[in-house]
């Protein structure tokens, strides 16, 4: 069902905790559909020069999670802006068709921290959710009544 | 394989050497087919009744009375379709429990589409029916009630002879699912007024894709199987005779000591049920011992999921289930916990042990270093607990 990279990731999870200095932070999820994302980010000249992550739910959201945190290390804002839940599926060699909204997830928790970090710099947190592709349901995936 | 802890046994057990060594012979010289009229098939059909007289044995009835099947299911399908279609005169409705398992569940949504109408009763927090409600419920159309033995996920064991007088008081036939109790708690379907009966055998430590139904004398149901004149000519298909004559193997020594095994059973299960709660804060105790399986104990472990806690108890060798969403193939988690009142949220974390004969104290107590260990690991890594811990969210 998992590939073995899924398997590494949720076993030997990358980046999990929480970020002292992190100057972005974002949650997603609930607990009703039974998985909560929640990154932080440490921004600095653009850049993310760290991130880590807090997780609520199945092997798979542990996954994401762990391997987002991996590939949005490094990059600038715009990039990190563009990564999308395929690239995170790709990175785990796969994800069993009821697990893509892990990565969907995954992919949102990272828009939401970086729409964050904008608020912090004073933007408006319309204008920031817009230029960070942040929708107000961002659990709409997930059919779970709350 | 050696160093596995195996606590999963209502999914199933593992089947001991003295059934598998009956069955062998079975295997390999005795292949004929038990309808055949030369030595070999006579073989095989002897083997055949031998068992089907220790599985009547098992639950007081007579041999002409067991059917086999390939399994619980089969069992559940052709006694549900099989009443309705031949009591579809009489009237269109039947009454079961929200916490069926998916065969009886399935197929009664699939009578509903047909016509027929379904009563799907209440639960208590207990799991246990609502005897009232299903008094109540009654009506000249009822043609048949299905109510479990004992449930699958959280062990309760219903108030079978009572379901069962009621049923008779009021003319309705009488259906359990007993996949679950044969062989873990003793069942008599005369004192129990049971007019139909499903078993599993690799429930009890037999093999898999066999198990039987319990139809009483006189009561006439539509087969769902139609061919030839196999089982008396309500199940066609060459007998599954290896798998028959482990079944009946396996059934005479569950029920052979079936006191002395539930008593070894519930002392380790309120063994873990009481250290469990000890050593791990924020659980929902689901099972409640007093009208439980023996082995069964399903808790929940709040602020964490189940699929990852299982997961990584797989990491240590340990087989358990979950009612969580992410292991039941859909978005909610388990239909049984949320009518027994579980919050969906709590649901998320639930955890089954499912213990058997081969499991030792010892066995509990590394399961119990191995979950405080875990929980407290995922929990570590939960942004809920965080707000739990912050006070800013509760389960």
């Amino acid at each position: 069902m998992y590939t073995e990279k899924v398997i590494d990731h949720f076993t030997n999870p990358r980046n999990v905790g929480e970020l002292a200095d992190a100057n972005a932070v974002g949650q997603v999820g609930n607990p009703v559909c039974g998985d909560i994302m929640k990154m932080y980010l440490k921004i600095e000249d653009g850049i993310i020069k760290d991130a880590k992550f807090k997780t609520f739910g199945c092997c798979a959201a542990i996954a994401t999670s762990s391997v987002s945190t991996e590939l949005i290390k490094g990059r600038t804002i715009d990039d990190a802006l563009k990564l999308t839940n395929k690239e995170v599926i790709d990175e785990l060699g796969g994800l069993p068709p009821q697990k893509i909204h892990c990565s969907v997830l995954a992919e949102e928790a990272i828009k939401k921290a970086l729409s964050d970090y904008y608020i912090r710099q004073g933007m408006s947190e319309e204008e920031a959710d817009k230029l960070c592709g942040v929708t107000e349901t961002s659990c709409d995936h997930c059919h779970a009544k709350e | 394989m050696s160093d596995i802890k195996y606590f999963d046994h209502a999914a199933t057990t593992k089947m001991s050497k003295e059934v598998l060594d009956a069955m062998m012979p079975y295997l390999t010289d005795y292949y004929g087919n038990a309808s055949s009229v030369y030595s070999i098939g006579r073989k095989s059909r002897e083997a055949v009744e031998a068992a089907r007289e220790k599985v009547a044995a098992a639950i007081s009835a007579k041999a002409k009375e067991i059917y086999f099947t390939a399994g619980g299911s089969e069992s559940d399908n052709t006694i549900i379709k099989g009443v309705a279609k031949a009591k579809k005169s009489k009237g269109n409705h039947i009454i079961t429990s929200k916490i069926e398992h998916p065969a009886v569940l399935e197929t009664c949504k699939q009578l509903e589409k047909e016509g027929f109408e379904v009563t799907y009763l209440d639960v208590d927090s207990r799991g246990v029916v609502d005897l009232e409600q299903l008094k109540a419920s009654i009506k000249p159309e009822t043609i048949l009630i299905s109510i479990m033995f004992a449930n699958n996920e959280i062990g309760t064991i219903q108030p079978i002879k009572e379901i069962g007088a009621i049923a008779k008081e009021n003319h309705v036939l009488f259906h359990t699912d007993a996949v679950q109790a044969v062989g873990n708690t003793p069942i008599d379907v005369k004192e129990m007024n049971i007019d139909f009966l499903s078993m599993s055998a690799h429930k009890f430590y037999g093999p898999k894709g066999v198990g039987a139904m319990y139809i009483r004398t006189g009561v006439v149901i539509d087969k769902l199987i139609a061919g030839g004149h196999q089982e008396r000519s309500k199940r066609a298909g060459t007998e599954n005779v290896p798998g028959i004559v482990g079944m009946g193997k396996a059934i005479e020594t569950a029920c052979s000591s079936i006191e002395k095994n539930a008593a070894y059973l519930s002392g380790l299960r309120n063994y873990f049920m009481d250290e469990v709660g000890k050593r791990i804060p924020h659980i929902r105790k689901n099972s409640n011992t007093d009208c439980c399986l023996p082995g069964t104990a399903n808790i929940s472990f709040k602020y964490i999921e189940g699929e990852s806690l299982l997961f990584m108890l797989d990491a240590k060798g340990i087989c358990a289930s979950s009612g969580s969403a992410c292991t039941s193939g859909s978005l909610d988690p388990s239909h049984v916990l949320l009518a027994i009142g579980v919050p969906v949220e709590v649901a998320h974390g639930s955890l089954r042990i499912s213990i058997g004969l081969e499991n030792t104290k010892e066995d509990i107590d590394y399961l119990l270093d191995c979950l405080s260990e875990i929980v407290e690991r995922l929990r570590s890594m939960s942004p809920l607990y965080e707000d739990f811990l912050n006070g800013k969210y509760k389960l």
